[in-house]
């Protein structure tokens, strides 16, 4: 899908002190592209962004831009703009200093900046505010002078650091569109922070979430939400309905065995690294019907069965949820019609909706080569 | 609301007089004496001709040590005149150190922080007299008695105290993505700091400038063991004609002193911020 990298991190590496809190980053990011890094706070999202940026200096690895390495070089000389959460607007300067200084940098005319920042101001919607100071300004209008301070200058890469969280949620949903418009308008390479799952789907064309300083999964926002490649990128895009089963894996399909709360079906693998044993099974609430438990029409081919009892059911707005017992667990579920309390219901995945996952992790912690060999053995069965 | 409202219109209708205000104006006109009573007194002997034991006020009112002070022959104007010359040089040279002293302690994570800033303290931590005496001795040797560099230098030292800690204030006071935003659109560290740090701790530099100028001016204990008797400083003058028993050229002396001070303190009021002074000395 990407040419060339323009923007390239190889194997980076950040830690203050003894905490590391970046390790082995490998990301590339082709020209005008908008990848968004997701994560809680934390996860070295920053940390990511102001090491590009050059604030931050990674202990091994390498930034490079166009095939140049810029690791060792300081900010000012990195052609990026960065649009700080706090805005960070000069307090003693007005709104045209603000989105001039760039260019005041860069020894152009006073006409030919007097201009460019008119442009910025028509652009963002500021004008007529040119002689305020930043005091003066909304939180919304302070947002676009960040902005417009970072685009005057035209950067090759546009850094965003959570730009659009201490905005009020209504301005925030035009923002987003506005600077998504605005960077493919000018195709600019973007790399935005943020801790907001919707807002990167929103606005990116990659997502990348992060989880202790690590790349958890890298894809479009449609892969990771349909295709997490873990437990903790499923719960984090929003599947948080957490059950426990086991299955054995036969030819193209995993089998799940019957459990004390779940009926035996087979979903196919797709190419999941799943291994024979115990899985842990995820779903979003939207994603998973709700039906009594004497119902017994057909269900679709895989979908998985589960038997439990409403708890308590609320209305969000637009469809009923409920929270359902199953087994230890409790999962919530979207039904259109509310379904009393202590009602034996069944609440049916379908196989699309399923994420399944081999505790791999620990089972290789324990195990070693076992594992990995049955993980190749599967990984075999499904090809 | 409403009742909120009735509330307060009836507390207006009923002015009820809070006994606490008899010991409270008692503790404030106390104050107001201690502070103000002996500036009269001062204020009264710049323009008292004759006063003796055992009247309350003087005999006869004047000008005429007014016109001694003033007069070409008389050494108050040469005083002052030296006076803020030391004191500007001085001004000058503890902003020279104090800036990129200020910075560093701000910015940079040094080790002995804290320590740094209490070794600033130590001109003031020990008794003037014997440092004083033992500067003096050790000026002669260089040459620096009696000269106005020996006098700077050692007024100097004496001010860095206030201008290390407020410059550091001031300075840890500037968000530091402020700076960041100007690095990261081109902004060179140098340009960084004349564009966006400078401009931004200029309040709080101002004030230090002004701290070290009051100290210069009001400085004697140094002042007498370096300058006297070639550095003629008001402080000097005002000691002499306090030692010979003129109350009216002290007074004068003092009054003269007390002018830029109070002007000083109206203006360093302004500059220095709430979240300057929060940091000092820290």
């Amino acid at each position: 899908m990407t040419p060339a990298p323009f923007l390239e991190v190889k194997k980076a590496s950040v830690a203050y002190g003894a905490t590391t809190v970046l390790e082995g980053i490998d990301l590339a990011i082709a020209k005008g592209e908008f990848v968004a890094l997701l994560g809680s706070s934390g996860c070295g999202k920053t940390t990511l962004l102001r090491t590009i940026a050059g604030f931050v200096k990674p202990v091994a690895g390498t930034i490079s831009v166009a095939g140049r390495d810029v690791t060792r070089l300081p900010p000012d000389k990195r052609g990026m703009a960065l649009v700080f959460q706090s805005y960070a607007l000069w307090p003693h300067m007005t709104v045209a200093q603000n989105i001039g200084y760039g260019l005041k940098l860069r020894r152009q005319p006073a006409d030919a900046i007097a201009r460019r920042v008119a442009e910025m101001e028509a652009l963002l919607g500021l004008t007529g505010l040119s002689r305020r100071k930043p005091a003066q300004l909304s939180g919304g209008q302070r947002q676009r002078v960040a902005l417009g301070r970072a685009l005057a200058i035209d950067p090759e890469i546009l850094l965003l650091d959570e730009p659009l969280s201490n905005l009020d949620a209504r301005i925030r949903l035009s923002v987003r569109h506005e600077i998504r418009a605005l960077q493919r308008r000018l195709g600019i390479t973007a790399v935005h922070v943020t801790h907001d799952r919707e807002e990167a789907m929103v606005m990116a064309d990659r997502i990348v979430i992060l989880d202790g300083g690590r790349i958890a999964q890298a894809g479009t926002p449609e892969e990771v939400y349909n295709r997490p490649v873990s437990s903790f990128v499923a719960a984090f895009m929003g599947a948080e309905n957490c059950v426990s089963l086991a299955g054995r894996v036969t030819g193209g399909h995993f089998a799940i065995a019957a459990g004390p709360t779940n009926a035996p079906c087979t979903v196919p693998l797709a190419g999941r690294p799943l291994v024979d044993g115990p899985v842990v099974a995820r779903f979003r609430a939207e994603a998973a019907t709700l039906v009594p438990a004497d119902d017994a029409s057909a269900k679709p081919e895989g979908t998985l069965v589960l038997s439990g009892r409403v708890e308590s059911a609320s209305y969000p707005g637009g469809h009923w949820r409920h929270a359902v017992v199953v087994g230890p667990d409790t999962v919530l579920v979207d039904a259109p019609a509310a379904f009393a309390p202590n009602t034996a219901v069944k609440v049916c995945v379908p196989p699309q909706a399923l994420f399944l996952f081999s505790p791999a992790g620990a089972e290789t912690a324990k195990a070693g080569p076992s594992a990995y060999k049955s993980n190749k053995a599967s990984e075999l069965a499904g090809a | 609301m409403t009742s909120l409202a009735t509330t307060t219109a009836t507390a207006r209708r009923l002015p009820r007089i809070d006994l606490w205000w008899v010991p409270r104006g008692l503790v404030l006109g106390l104050l107001a004496f201690a502070i103000f009573g002996p500036l009269t007194n001062l204020v009264l002997w710049t323009v008292a001709e004759r006063w003796y034991f055992p009247h309350a006020l003087p005999l006869e009112y004047g000008f005429s040590y007014w016109q001694r002070v003033f007069s070409p022959r008389g050494n108050a104007m040469e005083s002052l005149a030296n006076s803020v010359f030391v004191a500007s040089l001085t001004v000058i040279v503890a902003l020279a150190l104090a800036v990129p002293a200020g910075y560093a302690l701000a910015r940079l994570r040094l080790p002995l922080r804290s320590l740094i800033l209490v070794a600033f303290l130590i001109p003031q931590a020990f008794p003037n007299l014997p440092v004083y005496v033992n500067i003096a001795r050790l000026f002669y040797g260089l040459g620096l008695n009696g000269t106005i560099p020996g006098v700077v230098l050692v007024h100097v030292t004496h001010g860095l105290v206030y201008a290390v800690w407020i410059a550091t204030a001031a300075f840890s006071a500037i968000d530091r993505e402020l700076e960041e935003a100007a690095r990261s659109i081109g902004a060179s560290a140098l340009r960084t700091f004349r564009d966006v740090t400078l401009p931004l701790a200029a309040p709080g530099l101002m004030a230090s400038a002004i701290f070290v100028f009051l100290e210069s001016l009001d400085e004697f204990t140094g002042s007498f063991f370096v300058g006297a008797p070639d550095v003629n400083l008001l402080p000097l003058l005002l000691y002499t004609a306090g030692a010979g028993g003129n109350y009216q050229i002290a007074s004068i002396t003092a009054l003269l002193l007390l002018v830029p001070s109070i002007g000083f303190m109206l203006v360093v009021e302004r500059f220095l911020k709430a979240d300057v002074l929060s940091r000092v000395g820290h």
